[in-house]
């Protein structure tokens, strides 16, 4: 009766190994390493620039454990912490030989010193969490009134310029909180200005107030409308953090999106937080500048002698570039940029939305430069980038600006993205700080470590002293469950924080529960007389419905905490919850396959090491425990 | 080796009455010392800046707060924190201040008037956070107890499902009282080691009441009180060991978990021994004056649908 079928054993042998192989990765510690990645969304990291690492090494005489290069950039694993500082070195004066304008991130990392057959199935360390390895960490609120309000200013600007064209006469267009209020003379001046702005602005619902002396139109934006706004400045903002971060030098940084209108950013490593703060918090702007295109100007001004009013940039291509002083538009005008194709030549083009101001100034100003050239140029910390110089071809109105002509689908992606990250698209506030020190992580480390070390050894003291083989069985199961958590932790990249630790260890502490109730319900039965063989199945047995049911209900816990629960009490949560679900396995299945395999093959069993069996004996009045026989 | 060599039930219920009492008392002292006193809410729950830094030597804390009173911040509280080397400055919202820079000036002003801190931890939080933590640790509480009274009532029966969330909260009132009452900072975390031990101390009444249903189906001639005792009785062992277990992890994050764990193992070593108290000793009287008894365990003959009072299907 305490035979397991094969296939049981199989089961339980093979989750014990990948257990076994995914938490593997988290013995072999990390690796220092050297990251580059780009730090503009116009350069891309590739192949080229991975030979280029391989050389620069190799000629500063700096040997390598491997380079690897992914989707984030390349990484090269060193031998330790001096070669990789040395190494950061090279790369940094190699990549970045303008220091005051850097093209690409080189920052310090750690990566898992586990063997490539490891990682190659994916098994992988748990990522540490920012209060074990140090760093910083923000929650920031986008302050979605701020993005509403801008929307509205320019859509009254619109508004003006709709009636203006079809001679609509108003009596004032104003903002007055989250809506737009129009004055006319009469109501039938009303019901046109009503047609014309309907058909120019479908995200406007309006809605006609006022008696007929003072007739007015109230405009408000529609819910949808509201909505992709929302979306749209939390998805600009996380755009423009990331090109922020990427100065910073910071190897992987976390921008997530959290609720409607939150965003957090980690910074592992980082422990300067005024500089973080400054760069998180710093406006870009877009410039748009005609190009003097004179003879002879360009030259002069490379020899050190620029006319008057022009100044020297560079275009992307690296080609020097005579840009005037005179600024055109500014990228407040500008209200989105998407990349897309020509409608008629089908090739790769950005398109530009402005504003009713900015489109009447981008109108004024191609009709009197037709067939000369226009430079964008993106402003960041003082200094000036041409993002691209187009050659104006006839005069563009309406506010809808396309620019195109020998760019690939690639590059029009990384301009818009480029155009739309300048700004910020609506303001925001760090509503929550932590900064942890290296030293204080590295101590979590510990102490969290040796809780669960300490703990777990006193319980398999007292386990195996108490119950004997069958104490020894409970610890292997204890060891099992914790082998399977870390696993699934490891497996799912959890982020582990000490508060999960914490988890852990208290998960192990509840674990056995289980296994003090099946073997007290086993002496139970050899107390009752009954003998060895039935008496594991049926603890075993009766025990089972018990444990299901005290899981059941610390997982209601632990599944409310996940639910609620922010921050490190979530990590707390997720662990916990595992850990349960874990435990019922591991203290059950695995425990019942290990008993079976020592005593199930032993027809006649007569004695089970699970430590002393007292009986009662032949005392009297022992009414309720006789009555169970 | 076997601890408990319990040779009769123990008449835990003739001493129903007493252990309600003393129940009744520690609840009601926990309540009046969270009213009096107030929970000493951390940063997380009230907002506010936290800053936590190390000197090499022991810390003067009189100069600190000479230098924060001579950077004009005002209500801080400053203290020692685990070893008389490790500081930790409070600060509370200030609606005029500029929340970003704190972190900064704190550490500027120090490093004028008492030199050589290192910044080990900063927390920031906001006014907004602070209540959304306070609201959703609330409701979680609520969450827990509904979800327990639901899954035990369709497990068990109402009595059971009642009795075991009273003796429970019971537990966390009375945390709850020993943080008021030593004023022990209560984080987030301390919520979470409170919510784990609600789920987990509800197991203790689950395993207990298990034997009473299995005693109630299986044994004859027993009145209520007596299935009681000997459901408490057989499964007191476990109780115990189980307990002592969870017990020695916590007790080992107590001694190695350093200053971040030690309110969240003291809230668990808290929970786990009220736990045991109150699921035995609050839960199974509790049953009792809610009238359990041998019948509602009992299979019930099915009624035939359409059948009308004499039993005939029509």
């Amino acid at each position: 009766m305490n035979r397991y079928p094969l296939w049981k054993y199989i089961t339980i042998a093979l989750a014990l190994l990948l257990g076994f192989i995914y938490t593997l990765p988290n013995f072999f510690g990390e690796s220092p390493a050297v990251q580059l990645s780009s730090a503009k969304a116009t350069i891309k990291v590739d192949d080229r620039a991975r030979s280029r690492v391989e050389d620069a090494l190799k000629t500063a005489g700096i040997a390598h454990d491997g380079l690897q290069l992914d989707n984030v950039g390349v990484k090269v694993r060193l031998k330790d912490t001096d070669t990789q500082l040395k190494a950061k070195d090279i790369l940094e004066k190699t990549f970045n030989p303008d220091s005051a304008d850097p093209q690409y991130v080189v920052a310090l990392n750690l990566l898992a010193a586990s063997p490539q057959w490891l990682t190659s199935l994916h098994a992988l360390p748990m990522y540490l969490g920012l209060d074990l390895r140090g760093g910083v960490h923000f929650l920031l609120q986008v302050d979605m009134k701020g993005a509403l309000t801008k929307k509205l200013d320019s859509t009254s600007a619109d508004l003006r310029t709709v009636m203006r064209d079809k001679n609509i006469r108003h009596g004032g267009v104003n903002r007055e909180g989250e809506r737009i209020v129009v004055k006319f003379r009469d109501t039938e001046t009303r019901d046109k200005a009503r047609y014309a702005i309907g058909d120019s602005q479908p995200d406007l619902i309006l809605a006609e107030t006022g008696d007929s002396s003072e007739p007015k139109l109230v405009a408000t934006l529609k819910p949808e409308a509201l909505k992709k706004l929302g979306e749209f400045a939390l998805k600009q903002n996380i755009t423009t953090l990331h090109n922020r971060i990427n100065e910073l030098g910071v190897a992987e940084p976390v921008i997530q999106q959290q609720g409607q209108d939150r965003i957090v950013v980690q910074l592992p490593g980082v422990q300067d937080t005024a500089k973080a703060k400054d760069i998180l918090g710093r406006t870009a702007t877009l410039e748009i500048r005609m190009v003097d295109d004179s003879t002879g100007a360009l030259e002069a001004a490379l020899a050190g002698n620029p006319p008057f009013g022009t100044e020297v940039y560079t275009e992307r291509g690296g080609q020097p570039l005579l840009v005037k002083k005179q600024v055109v538009l500014t990228g407040d005008r500008l209200t989105d940029a998407q990349p897309g194709f020509d409608n008629q030549t089908n090739e790769a083009a950005v398109h530009l939305t402005l504003d009713s101001a900015g489109a009447r100034i981008f109108k004024d100003v191609t009709r009197e430069n037709i067939n000369k050239r226009m430079a964008i140029l993106l402003i960041e910390k003082g200094k000036g980038e041409v993002v691209t110089a187009p050659v104006i071809r006839s005069e563009i109105g309406g506010g809808r600006v396309q620019i195109s002509g020998r760019m690939s689908t690639m590059e029009a992606n990384d301009t818009a993205l480029l155009l739309r990250a300048g700004s910020l698209a609506a303001p925001m506030d760090i509503i929550e700080e932590r900064t942890i020190g290296p030293s204080l992580g590295a101590e979590n480390i510990k102490k969290g470590f040796h809780s669960t070390m300490w703990g777990f050894a006193a319980i398999a003291v007292f386990m195996i002293l108490y119950y004997q083989m069958f104490g020894v069985v409970s610890v292997i199961a204890l060891a099992s469950n914790l082998l399977f958590l870390v696993a699934i932790l490891s497996l799912l990249q959890a982020t582990l924080t000490l508060p999960g630790i914490a988890a852990i260890a208290l998960t192990l502490g509840m674990a056995i529960d289980a296994n003090v109730l099946i073997n007290e319900r086993v002496r139970e039965e050899l107390r009752a007389g009954m003998p060895p063989q039935a008496a594991i199945s049926e603890g075993y047995e009766r025990a089972f419905g018990t444990i299901l049911d005290s899981n059941i209900t610390t997982l209601i816990a632990g599944l409310a905490l996940l639910i609620f629960g922010s921050g490190p009490v979530r990590g707390f949560a997720v662990v916990h919850c595992l850990g349960i679900l874990t435990s019922i396995f591991s203290s059950v299945f695995v425990s019942r396959g290990l008993i079976n395999l020592i005593y199930g093959r032993q027809k006649k069993l007569t004695k089970v090491a699970i430590g002393q069996i007292w009986k009662p004996g032949n005392t009297t009045g022992n009414a309720t425990v006789n009555g169970k026989k | 080796m076997e601890f408990f060599r319990i040779k009769k039930d123990i008449p835990f219920m003739r001493h129903a009455l007493t252990f309600n009492v003393i129940s009744l008392v520690t609840f009601l002292l926990a309540v009046v010392f969270l009213f009096t006193k107030g929970l000493h809410l951390s940063v997380e729950f009230t907002g506010g800046t936290l800053i936590e830094t190390h000197y090499q030597q022991a810390a003067d804390l009189e100069k600190i707060r000479g230098a924060l009173g001579k950077a004009g911040f005002t209500d801080y509280a400053v203290q020692n924190f685990g070893s008389s080397q490790d500081v930790m400055i409070r600060l509370p919202l200030k609606n005029d201040q500029n929340t970003n820079q704190i972190g900064e000036s704190v550490m500027k002003s120090l490093e004028a008037e008492a030199p050589g801190a290192e910044l080990r931890r900063v927390e920031f939080v906001g006014p907004q956070v602070g209540k959304e933590l306070a609201e959703n640790g609330a409701m979680a509480l609520l969450l827990v107890v509904i979800g327990i009274v639901i899954y035990l009532a369709f497990r068990f029966e109402w009595r059971f499902s009642v009795s075991a969330i009273i003796a429970n909260l019971h537990d966390v009132v009375i945390i709850l009282g020993f943080f008021a009452f030593f004023q022990w900072e209560f984080s987030l975390s301390v919520l979470a080691a409170v919510l784990a031990v609600l789920g987990y101390s509800v197991n203790e009444s689950v395993v207990v009441f298990d034997r009473v249903r299995e005693t109630f189906k299986k044994v004859r001639g027993l009145t209520t009180p007596q299935v009681l005792d000997h459901a408490i009785t057989s499964t007191i062992s476990r109780t115990i060991i189980t307990h002592g277990s969870t017990q020695l992890m916590v007790l080992s994050m107590l001694i190695f978990g350093g200053e971040t764990l030690h309110y969240f193992a003291m809230a668990l070593t808290i929970g786990i021994c009220f736990g045991i108290y109150s699921s035995v000793l609050v839960a199974s009287p509790l049953v009792m004056w809610l009238g359990v008894s041998r019948e509602q365990f009992m299979v019930k003959p099915k009624v035939i649908e359409g059948a009308n009072e004499d039993g005939a299907v029509v």
